[in-house]
């Protein structure tokens, strides 16, 4: 197990410096010089040639590529991930500062589509082929197919402008919090509930379920007992994942909302044209995705006994 | 190579092996007996009819604007009402059709390509040029595609063209992930070995031997594909990075239509239905393909 994690983690390397350089390339795309660009940020009158020099040797700017990228990601393992053009504060600062707000949304959402996702999966795998069954199918379907703005927007239509029960956008009371949790939320209720019913479905059909109903035990034990736990683990590590990719959902959600997350921080950077919290995102999710994959892979080797047996075959076998 | 083994291994488990199963006899046939699929087919087909044929069908100039007629409801001249600048939104959502999906399906076709030569190549030859592709895509698809569309279109700046180019230089990374591991078991079938020992050059055994065992899967990954894109483009066009206004791009009038949410809801909730709509067909559709072309897939919803 322990040589499995530290391989696991040895491979993550190379992805991850992958990721440092997605982001250091998308700093030549970006149109214009950016010498240019932040001195002109930085004083009103256009900047005279002598500054520029003088800044781009001062930033490495003449330095060669591959130098340049080196000293990118030194700063990277320091933590450092640049300055924002338009707060001039670090850019680490500027997103871990506005964490706390996104996770608000995002732990009630991941909680809450849990919850909806494994109780409806589960009844639709014991109730199969009922109204339940082909109902959350169809809803399931037409989730995966609307945008997430689309929903939320609609959701805003009905609960706030018509029924008048919720506020807009903005962050406040509790009330603040209801439309963008089920937003996201309902993004992801989808693919976890399909899921867990065709786990629950496998399960059910095998031997030890079918062993504990021939011996007579209440159907709650065979289900809560044996069925649900069983059934459960692949579910355990999407969930996971799904954490991970509420990384796009809050992007959206925080847009419409108006709710002063990262993702809205983001957004307003991309029209801020601050490139380096463009690139510090980047870094950061891409890093997120990355190490929440590794804990899932654990976590599935952890809960599942024949995955763990599989790993330590397959390390004998090397 | 012990690594090259293993994702083999992995593409067999999840394929299944290859023998297995003999090629459906007719499968539109069989398609159009699946009462989804055949959904699926109609919501797309007409709303491609829709796109191809938006001149002859929208009542109004999807342009024309008029002063007097702003965020007006439906009537006999303007059967969904009007936006903010008095323009008629059944001419708007129909040309955004062409918008909406054209650039979605163009952008499939293109990634689909460049992914399948990608991977057949980076799987044929394998070696230092295959652990180097496999890397890029290793990368490309450790993040969520949005945020990398996101930030590409972001740093180029708004407008279709960048929309298309983020498109495209990401998401090919999935298709020659599949491709290769296709590839991969293909190589290592009877008669492609029989083929390489007749002396069959190398172009041959891909395009004749390699490449038709790609097809069915490669159909199915891109009808399901097609559908993210559309989700992909409008949600650039939701944050105001796609198509630039007056163009009638779906997710660029949801934007535009931020102001009107509480005088004129309609204007938000039609685009929004139109793209739920495509996507909806699109998905149906791929997952009908998957069980008649590619029954080895297993059913994922």
């Amino acid at each position: 197990m322990r040589s499995y994690v530290g391989r696991r983690a040895l491979s993550l390397i190379p992805v991850l410096l992958g990721i440092s350089l997605v982001a250091f390339l998308l700093s030549s795309l970006s149109p214009g010089d950016p010498a240019k660009l932040i001195l002109g940020r930085q004083q009103d009158e256009p900047p005279t040639p002598r500054q520029l020099a003088e800044f781009r040797e001062a930033n490495g700017l003449n330095d060669p590529i591959l130098v340049q990228y080196a000293t990118f990601v030194v700063g990277l393992l320091r933590g450092d991930l640049g300055t924002s053009f338009r707060t001039g504060g670090p850019v680490l600062d500027e997103l871990t500062a506005r964490i706390p707000a996104t996770l608000q949304i995002t732990l009630p959402a991941f909680a809450l589509a849990v919850v909806l996702a494994v109780l409806i999966g589960v009844l639709s795998a014991l109730r199969r082929n009922t109204f339940i069954d082909h109902g959350s199918r169809v809803a399931a379907l037409l989730g995966d197919s609307m945008p997430t703005f689309v929903l939320a927007y609609l959701l805003i239509i009905v609960l706030s402008v018509n029924l008048d029960l919720l506020p807009v956008a903005g962050r406040g009371g509790l009330e603040h919090l209801v439309l963008p949790v089920l937003t996201l939320a309902l993004t992801t209720v989808a693919s976890l509930m399909r899921l867990t019913r065709s786990s629950m479905l496998e399960v059910l059909g095998e031997d030890y379920v079918r062993t504990a109903r021939a011996m007579g035990l209440p159907w709650h034990s065979i289900i809560f007992q044996h069925a649900l736990r069983n059934a459960l683990i692949p579910v355990v590590t999407v969930a996971g994942l799904v954490l991970a990719g509420f990384v796009t959902g809050t992007v959206i959600v925080e847009t419409v909302f108006a709710w002063p997350g990262v993702g809205r921080f983001v957004v307003d950077s991309i029209f801020d044209r601050d490139y380096p919290v463009i690139q510090g995102f980047v870094v950061f999710t891409g890093t997120v995705f990355v190490l929440v994959n590794l804990l899932v892979d654990l976590l599935y080797v952890r809960l599942d006994p024949r995955v763990r047996l599989s790993a330590s075959r397959e390390r004998h076998g090397r | 190579m012990a690594g090259e083994l293993a994702a083999a291994g992995a593409v067999g488990d999840r394929y299944g092996p290859v023998e297995d199963v003999a090629p459906p006899r007719k499968p539109l046939r069989q398609l159009l007996s699946d009462p989804l699929a055949v959904t699926g087919l109609l919501l797309v087909g007409s709303l491609v009819l829709a796109a191809v044929f938006a001149p002859v069908l929208a009542p109004h100039d999807p342009a024309a604007v008029d002063a007097t007629l702003r965020l007006a409801g439906p009537s006999g001249e303007h059967l969904l009402g009007t936006d903010e600048l008095g323009r008629d939104l059944l001419s708007r959502l129909l040309f955004g059709a062409r918008w909406s999906l054209g650039i979605a399906g163009l952008a499939t076709l293109v990634v689909m390509v460049v992914g399948v030569l990608v991977g057949i190549v980076s799987g044929f030859y394998g070696g230092f040029l295959d652990t180097m592709v496999m890397r890029v895509v290793d990368v490309l698809l450790a993040f969520p595609s949005l945020v990398l569309y996101l930030a590409v279109v972001g740093t180029l700046g708004p407008g279709v063209v960048n929309v298309f180019l983020a498109l495209v230089a990401i998401s090919w990374a999935e298709y020659a992930r599949v491709v290769r591991g296709l590839v991969l078991s293909a190589r290592e079938r009877d008669f492609v070995r029989a083929s390489l020992a007749l002396g069959a050059s190398d172009r041959r055994l891909m395009i004749r031997h390699i490449a038709p065992n790609v097809v069915s899967p490669v159909v199915v990954l891109a009808s399901l594909h097609a559908g993210r894109m559309v989700l992909a483009l409008a949600a650039l066009g939701f944050f105001g990075l796609g198509a630039q206004p007056p163009t009638p791009e779906w997710g660029t009038m949801i934007n535009q239509s931020r102001l009107f949410l509480q005088s004129a809801p309609m204007l938000m909730v039609l685009p929004g239905l139109a793209i739920s709509l495509a996507v909806l067909g699109l998905n149906v559709l791929g997952d009908g393909l998957r069980d008649v072309l590619d029954p080895r897939i297993g059913r994922s919803r």
